[in-house]
């Protein structure tokens, strides 16, 4: 079992009118020092049989072809080891 | 034989009854296809109606865009079969690559559901040739992801090609350049976020007086008398 998490965030020239709403909502809680808020989304999947060497690739592949619509969006995929830590920098 | 065209229904679509009763109101043959099924009955022309397929899960249209049905119809675009994605449909075909941008959440955050006025800008497509060009359609619109998006050189090169197919007389969602509606270069593959199909008569469309102009409620229904004549003479 192997566990990967792909992060989609709207590209950074796209507007993002969910973060807008955000952001001008936490200064209402006294959260005053916000600058700026990107809302995305993870992805977390788990993969039985994955050949780690594999993993990444295949998990971009995902990415491309559905997770993310690459015209709007970008992607980010980590690769977790069993203890569910990073295992290896991206 | 009438033209037939057909109108697929996905999970979560809600306007393939509106489409189908459009495509019957010009004298085609409306024919039901289902999400499932590769076959597509030997219709002449496919609407990708409104709705929220799939519930618009992980995006509008994402998942839609690989059901079986979906396999055949982007092979026949590509092949030239005349492809009118409406509202969500449009969102089916920029996922599928067949038109190019996509939709994001509109500019205020609201579902808007709400008389548009478009003007239509290209009348040389399968889905337009009844239209003159600047001429002005009310049509409705009723979408919460309408607002149409592309890179700066996607859209100029829609603009240098005479790809924009309508635009907004008052932009309702922040939508790029006022864009409601693209063709691809060929003409054959349309999409539009406003709803003709809510558009066809004077009972149940738009009717009645924007700023003092009679609106019939029948300014959807070229799209529909569009078509009908492109598959007539064809």
């Amino acid at each position: 079992m192997a566990r990967v998490l792909v992060d989609v965030m709207l590209k950074p020239e796209i507007l993002d009118p969910q973060g807008q709403a955000v952001q001008r909502a936490l200064p209402r809680m006294g959260f005053d020092s916000v600058t700026n808020v990107r809302q995305g989304k993870r992805f977390v999947l788990d993969l039985a049989d994955a050949d780690p060497a594999t993993l990444r690739a295949t998990a971009e592949q995902m990415a491309e072809k559905l997770l993310a619509n690459t015209v709007i969006e970008d992607f980010h995929v980590t690769v977790l080891d069993e203890a569910g830590e990073t295992g290896e920098s991206v | 034989m009438p033209a037939r065209i057909g109108v697929v229904t996905f999970p979560g679509t809600l306007d393939d009854q509106q489409a189908l009763r459009a495509a019957a109101a010009v004298g085609a043959e409306p024919v039901a296809l289902w999400h499932k099924e590769q076959n597509l009955h030997q219709v002449d022309a496919v609407v990708l109606p409104g709705g929220f397929s799939y519930g618009d899960y992980l995006r509008a249209g994402a998942i839609a865009r690989f059901s079986p049905v979906m396999d055949t119809i982007i092979d026949a675009a590509r092949g030239g079969l005349p492809v009118l994605g409406i509202c969500n449909g449009f969102q089916v075909l920029c996922e599928a690559h067949l038109l190019e941008g996509a939709m994001i959440r509109n500019g205020d955050l609201h579902f808007i559901n709400r008389d548009v006025t478009l003007r239509i800008e290209n009348n040389r497509t399968a889905w337009t040739s009844d239209y003159e060009v600047g001429a002005e359609a009310v049509i409705p619109i009723k979408n919460v992801d309408g607002r149409f998006v592309a890179d700066a050189h996607t859209l100029d090169a829609l603009e240098a090609e005479g790809r924009v197919l309508a635009r907004y007389v008052a932009n309702p969602n922040g939508a790029a350049r006022d864009i409601a509606g693209i063709t691809n270069a060929a003409g054959n593959v349309v999409g539009l976020m406003p709803h003709p199909e809510y558009a066809i008569d004077d009972l149940t469309g738009p009717a009645g007086f924007i700023e003092n102009r009679r609106v019939p409620g029948t300014d959807g229904l070229p799209f529909f008398t569009s078509i009908l004549k492109s598959l007539v003479s064809a």
